[in-house]
């Protein structure tokens, strides 16, 4: 895809037969308003990082010079501390669930009657294309009526906690996961598990195998992006989140209130790297994975089966 | 689809029809069915239900047939309005920002185009709430903010707190969402038809209003509600850029299931916010299939 593409687009830039004047400007003005997004998207998260280094006391951008004072009184914290390994316990739990369930469903669905398939599918979109807020609250009017009804009658103590917000987190990233498996499953070379079958593997042999390897970088992309999503929630978290179960979203957007501080910088720096380096090891183990079995990068990274999935 | 139908009919060992099969079948859906009943389908259906009660205690509801909940949702339904701007206008900027960028990346960056869309991809999953953040900084008096104020002579001037700042972080925010489909629409596009364009003497405005920007249409309408959606229930970026004085649906649905406990009323807001949105999105996606119907058919 990637060679063809680049190699038909060659003749554009030099203009073709009709040589137009604008050619060069507007080939400038792609490049200048490509880089200038980049430069948009990347900035912010710069300048949360540099500024944490910052050794000031007082405004977050006088540069009083280069310190780690922040991450030491941050990370001593025990408040932060709390919220951090709440956030870990939230998305590893969230992530695992997710992964198994989320594959489960896309094996599954793949030998599903039509009746099933079509509504199963109808309510994967609505899981994802529903906004956030809508999931979170309808959660929490779930949460408290079923609790209003269930503690009573079972004397049970039922409250919002940890395991709400891992529901609640998981509707969205089982989805997700059955997407990615899903489309890694219909793009397939079938022939491996025929040949399988034609040596008389067992089923599950075959799966164990063959299919699986196959669906390797899927599931793993899919769990690890559940990872990030569940562990840099807001909205749902809020909603649904009990004494107690503070994650570091809800620690951060709390400090937001009280303005920026060098502080808060060096809490969202930590998470940046939390998350940078879960979707980097990803996309490596990725890419391993792809030129292993000899395919090339472009369809086969995260980036990829998303951008097909969106499209 | 029909490849994995195909490819299903030439299985060597057609998958029994047995009760074992039909047992592991329901066992691999049964936990995500699970889930969408519970946590998704009877929670919808609760908030529908109670939209038409009235509170009782705090948080709590009495299930009668009242439409009280809607008529003050009409009533007062200036974040309604303000949220349809601000997505429509949400939108619109990310739909002409992301279109040359994809058109970038996917006819000129050749062997870096898929490193371009990974540098997309990662800030996308990367901590929402941070990245936003981070524009505080920017953003406010001792960045661009005091900055275009000192230049204009205006000590009074603020960025934050203004619709123009949430509506930058709402671009900021979901611009890729916009490009990944316009990108996956043009890098299919057959590259030949542009060419032959070119050699029947259309300039480079005329191929591109002719043949790319037809071709890469679905693209865009996928993008557009793909952006569309999350800007109409947004409260992160109104709460933080706009100081909550930007004031959408988001921040109304929390303020009350959150804080002031009405809920009744707050579901009322809630399905009437699931409506526009199931009305604008199906008017957008008739409205741009009309006018495309005939240029189609000259395409294919």
């Amino acid at each position: 895809m990637s060679t063809t593409a680049g190699v038909a687009a060659k003749p554009l830039t030099r203009g073709g037969p009709r040589r137009d004047r604008f050619g060069g400007l507007v080939e400038g003005w792609l490049r200048g308003h490509t880089l200038l997004i980049y430069l948009f998207l990347y900035i912010p998260i710069v300048v949360v990082v540099v500024f944490s280094f910052n050794a000031t006391n007082r405004r977050v951008t006088d540069w009083q010079g280069f310190s780690l004072r922040w991450y030491e009184s941050v990370l001593s914290d025990t408040v932060v501390q709390g919220a951090l390994l709440n956030s870990l316990i939230v998305a590893t739990s969230t992530a695992i669930i997710a992964t198994i369930f989320g594959t489960m469903a896309a094996l599954g669905l793949q030998r599903a009657p039509r009746w099933f398939r079509t509504p199963f599918e109808a309510l994967t979109f609505i899981s994802i294309i529903v906004p956030e807020i809508v999931i979170a609250l309808s959660t929490l009017v779930f949460f408290s009526s079923a609790f209003d009804v269930l503690n009573p009658l079972l004397d049970l103590r039922l409250r919002l906690g940890f395991q709400t917000i891992i529901a609640a987190h998981a509707l969205f990233n089982i989805s997700l996961v059955m997407l990615l498996v899903r489309a890694r499953l219909s793009g397939m070379d079938r022939t491996h598990v025929e040949a399988s079958y034609d040596l008389f593997a067992t089923p599950w042999r075959t799966f164990r195998q063959i299919t699986f390897p196959q669906l390797m970088p899927a599931i793993v992309a899919g769990g690890l992006l559940s990872f990030t999503f569940s562990f840099d929630d807001y909205v749902i978290t809020t909603f649904v989140s009990g004494a107690g179960s503070t994650t570091l979203p809800l620690y951060v957007f709390g400090t937001i209130r009280k303005g920026v501080t060098p502080a808060t910088n060096a809490v969202a720096a930590v998470m940046l790297l939390i998350t940078l380096s879960v979707l980097l090891v990803g996309q490596f183990l990725v890419w391993r994975n792809a030129r292993r079995a000899g395919q090339r990068g472009g369809q086969a990274s995260v980036a990829g089966m998303i951008a097909e999935q969106s499209g | 689809m029909a490849t994995l139908a195909r490819a299903a009919s030439v299985h060597p060992v057609p998958p029994r029809r047995s009760f074992r099969a039909g047992l592991l079948t329901a066992v691999l859906l049964l936990p995500a069915s699970l889930w969408y009943l519970v946590l998704l389908v009877a929670p919808l259906a609760i908030v529908v239900v109670m939209s038409f009660g009235t509170p009782s205690r705090i948080g709590g509801f009495d299930p009668v047939f009242s439409l009280d909940n809607y008529s003050q949702a009409f009533e007062r339904s200036t974040p309604f309005v303000t949220s349809l701007v601000m997505a429509v206008a949400g939108t619109a900027l990310c739909l002409f920002t992301a279109l040359p960028l994809a058109y970038f990346i996917a006819t000129r960056a050749g062997r870096r185009k898929s490193l371009l869309i990974v540098l997309l991809i990662v800030p996308f999953w990367t901590s929402f709430l941070i990245r936003t953040y981070a524009w505080l900084t920017i953003l406010g008096p001792d960045g661009l903010g005091g900055f275009i104020g000192d230049l204009i002579g205006d000590p009074a001037f603020r960025i934050l707190g203004t619709p123009a700042a949430v509506l930058l972080g709402l671009v900021y925010g979901y611009l890729p969402l916009m490009v990944f489909p316009i990108y996956v629409t043009m890098e299919r596009m057959d590259r030949g038809l542009v060419e032959a364009s070119k050699d029947l003497g259309a300039g480079r405005l005329a191929t591109f209003r002719q043949i790319t920007l037809p071709i890469t249409l679905p693209g865009l309408i996928t993008g557009s509600i793909l952006v569309f959606i999350p800007l109409m229930g947004e409260y992160v970026i109104p709460a933080i850029l706009g100081y909550g004085r930007v004031f959408l649906v988001g921040n109304q649905l929390v303020l009350q299931f959150l804080e002031a406990r009405n809920w009744p009323e707050g579901a009322a807001r809630a399905v009437v916010l699931i409506l526009i949105m199931l009305v604008s999105v199906t008017f957008y996606v008739w409205f741009s299939n009309r006018g495309r119907k005939g240029r189609e058919v000259s395409v294919l």
